[in-house]
């Protein structure tokens, strides 16, 4: 919806934002071709998650906190474990951590091929929705469909259930997967590599908007690979903390227009910090697998990447990655291990991170000593990105001024989906208006 | 003949029983082509105009606002399914509705007036007529097919109501509380997940809701004497589905037994 303000101004809005996960809007207000107001509402209804979980049992975090997020439960149930068991001064072995990586990279899978084949495709082919472009170019949904469905099959071997597994608990896992249920999904996998690789290739060859963006990017570095499932924070101004270091660090306020409360890095000094695909693949560039990274060369990409809407590039190399890694993880897979260990409670208090597809997912908990949760914080990527998706839709209603109304509220919802905006999470998110004079 | 039109409506919930429509790869397609995806935010910026013939509604309410919303969605729709434990019971944010939202709002937000809520969340139906409830969190794929081709052909879906029991001994699963004395509550709730819980050699944790002929009480009985206390009771009915009937009362239940606990401490000093 667009229209003239009785003070010469203009507004451009978008009550309900389509392909993106939850429910969100945009209105963005303009006079004399310059933006005087960006608004990504959030309006998906609160759900109070960390309201109600205090009172509740320390083992607790990871299947509920998992109901935050259809779309990305393993990242909630790996920062919630995570940060239950530092706070209980407890670490896992080895083969959990495989298991959690493993996990988490059918999470990837799954996620990265919806948005990328199902949520943002569309929007650089020119179609409404998946539904409509496999009409036109079925064998291009079926690869996205295929790649997806081998992501939730890894989640539902390892997981259980590809939708809020059932396998996760404090410690580690329930029961581990035997070496023969996980060789089996060695074809499907294989598959996968190449429908990645295919992915890469054809995302590459779309149009893209000149943007550079100069946000101060977020994201975990592991000791070794690529940030998945744990890391100590980075940024590309150089800063470098603990994970406990993140409220140090990070804080979040609430602004008016959103269910979900904004975050700044360092008092905002900096302006907007980003987080996700961009900020985790230019500070971890060099883990990228060897498949993976010459896949991303091949892509034309360079060890940087700050155009927004290149993203979609990212995510497709990020596939080959998570794909590599479940062959790898799964062709190191021995039995015998102990599925978990024991998580005692104590008083104290923890911090957890992993990198949701998302970007950086952060939980602190503060338990008592007979392991009851007295405080809870979950801050989610979404929420993190929010002013950067707000400058985005700023710096480029001001540098595309020659389209129409029309055009360029269809590139504002993109450059939104440039970010996966997961509202569901933020929402503790997203309604599109734009005005102009 | 026209194409049916389906439409997929969000509430306050976690958009995962719809994503289990995005996660039916195989059907998909085919699916589009039985029926007009006519409103699907999460699939499509197209929208066509209801009238709907089939509605499936994910989510509870919680705003003053959703509950004009769901009035005017009803009137639009032929037909209206609740998909999931939020739909069918108000999901896990109903833990509000023994608590005091106020504080939730201000643990949450700085500015609580900002944000508009309502003290309770509460299940689709107790706000307009539901044709068909599908439970779950999330709702199982097969069963959502099954609601789906049973719409298409006119007649009830197949989904039994039995407990999570029967399909542990279809599956040849070891009952994880007989053999391993591990609390479970499979008993007292719907089938429908396949026994996932007790095949991943842990107790199930209702998020089906519960069966259409549950022993709650004695259930209880057995928790106990399997090591849960008091609290971890309570606990176990209030999460996924603690607003619908059964849980609710079993809950209470599990909170008298805590008040006795406590009555004959105090008597014993």
């Amino acid at each position: 919806m667009n229209h003239k303000l009785t003070d010469g101004g203009h507004v451009m809005h978008v009550g309900t934002l389509a392909r993106v996960e939850g429910e969100g809007a945009m209105h963005i207000e303009m006079r004399d071709g310059r933006v005087t107001d960006v608004q990504l509402r959030i309006y998906e209804p609160p759900r109070f998650y960390e309201g109600f979980l205090r009172g509740r049992a320390w083992t607790e975090p990871p299947d509920i906190t998992a109901r935050i997020c259809g779309i990305c439960p393993v990242a909630y149930q790996m920062s919630a474990c995570w940060a239950i068991e530092d706070a209980c001064g407890v670490s896992v072995p080895e083969a959990i951590r495989q298991l959690r990586r493993l996990l988490y990279c059918g999470e990837w899978i799954e996620s990265h091929a919806l948005h990328v084949y199902l949520l943002h495709a569309p929007d650089f082919l020119g179609y409404d929705g998946a539904i409509e472009l496999a009409a036109d170019h079925p064998a291009v949904v079926e690869t996205g469909l295929r790649l997806k469905k081998a992501g939730n099959q890894l989640m539902t071997v390892v997981g259980g259930r590809s939708i809020h597994p059932i396998n996760v608990r404090v410690g580690g896992f329930h029961r581990m997967p035997r070496v023969s249920e996980l060789r089996a999904l060695r074809p499907v996998l294989e598959q996968a590599l190449e429908d990645a690789l295919a992915t890469v290739r054809l995302v590459s060859g779309f149009d893209f908007p000149d943007m550079e963006q100069p946000y101060e990017y977020v994201a975990l570095r592991p000791e070794v690979g690529y940030p998945i499932e744990e890391g100590r924070v980075v940024t590309s101004g150089s800063h470098d903390f603990e994970v406990r270091d993140f409220p140090a660090h990070i804080d979040e306020f609430q602004v008016p227009h959103s269910h979900a409360l904004h975050a700044r890095l360092d008092g905002g000094a900096r302006g907007p910090y980003v987080v996700g695909p961009l900020a985790r693949y230019t500070l971890n560039h060099d883990r990228l697998g060897d498949l993976a990274r010459n896949a991303a060369s091949e892509a034309g990409l360079g060890p940087v990447c700050r155009n927004p809407f290149r993203s979609i590039i990212v995510r497709a190399v990020e596939l080959v990655e998570a794909v590599a890694e479940a062959l790898r993880i799964i062709d190191g897979w021995s039995d015998g291990s102990a599925p978990s260990v024991a998580v005692p409670p104590r008083a104290g208090e923890g911090y957890g991170a992993s990198e949701a597809p998302r970007g950086i997912l952060f939980h602190r908990y503060v338990l008592d000593e007979d392991g009851t949760i007295l405080d809870a914080q979950i801050v989610p990527p979404t929420s993190q990105n929010q002013a950067g998706i707000e400058a985005d839709l700023k710096a480029l209603v001001e540098t595309w001024t020659d389209l129409d109304d029309h055009a360029l509220q269809h590139r504002c919802e993109h450059a939104i989906r440039n970010y996966d905006p997961c509202i569901s999470c933020a929402t503790h998110f997203l309604d599109l208006t734009v005005g102009r004079s | 003949m026209a194409r049916p039109k389906l439409a997929v409506w969000k509430f306050a919930s976690c958009d995962g029983c719809q994503l289990t429509l995005l996660n039916c790869e195989d059907e998909l397609i085919p699916l589009a082509g039985q029926v007009e995806i006519a409103y699907f935010p999460e699939a499509t910026r197209a929208v066509v105009e209801g009238p709907y013939d089939l509605s499936l509604v994910e989510g509870s309410i919680t705003t003053p606002s959703d509950l004009e919303r769901i009035q005017d969605i009803r009137a639009a729709s032929r037909r209206l399914i609740t998909i999931g434990a939020c739909a069918t019971s108000g999901g896990i944010q109903a833990l509000r509705n023994f608590a005091d939202v106020e504080e939730f709002r201000s643990v949450v937000y700085a500015h609580p007036e900002y944000v508009e809520t309502l003290d309770r969340s509460t299940p689709i139906a107790a706000h307009v007529a539901v044709d068909y409830e599908l439970r779950g969190c999330p709702v199982d794929r097969h069963q959502l097919l099954e609601v789906l081709a049973a719409e298409l052909q006119g007649r009830p879906p197949r989904i039994s109501r039995h407990s999570v029991c029967v399909e542990c001994k279809r599956r040849g699963n070891v009952c994880v509380t007989v053999a391993h004395g591990t609390p479970c509550l499979g008993p007292v709730t719907q089938a429908g997940c396949g026994a996932l819980c007790p095949a991943f050699d842990r107790g199930c944790y209702g998020c089906f809701g519960p069966q259409d002929t549950p022993n709650a009480t004695s259930l209880i009985t057995r928790l106990r004497a399997h090591g849960m206390d008091e609290g971890q009771v309570l606990r176990v009915f209030r999460t996924f589905n603690a607003a619908s009937e059964v849980f609710l009362r079993a809950g209470e239940q599990a909170q008298e037994q805590a008040q006795a606990g406590r009555d004959a401490q105090e008597v014993d000093r």
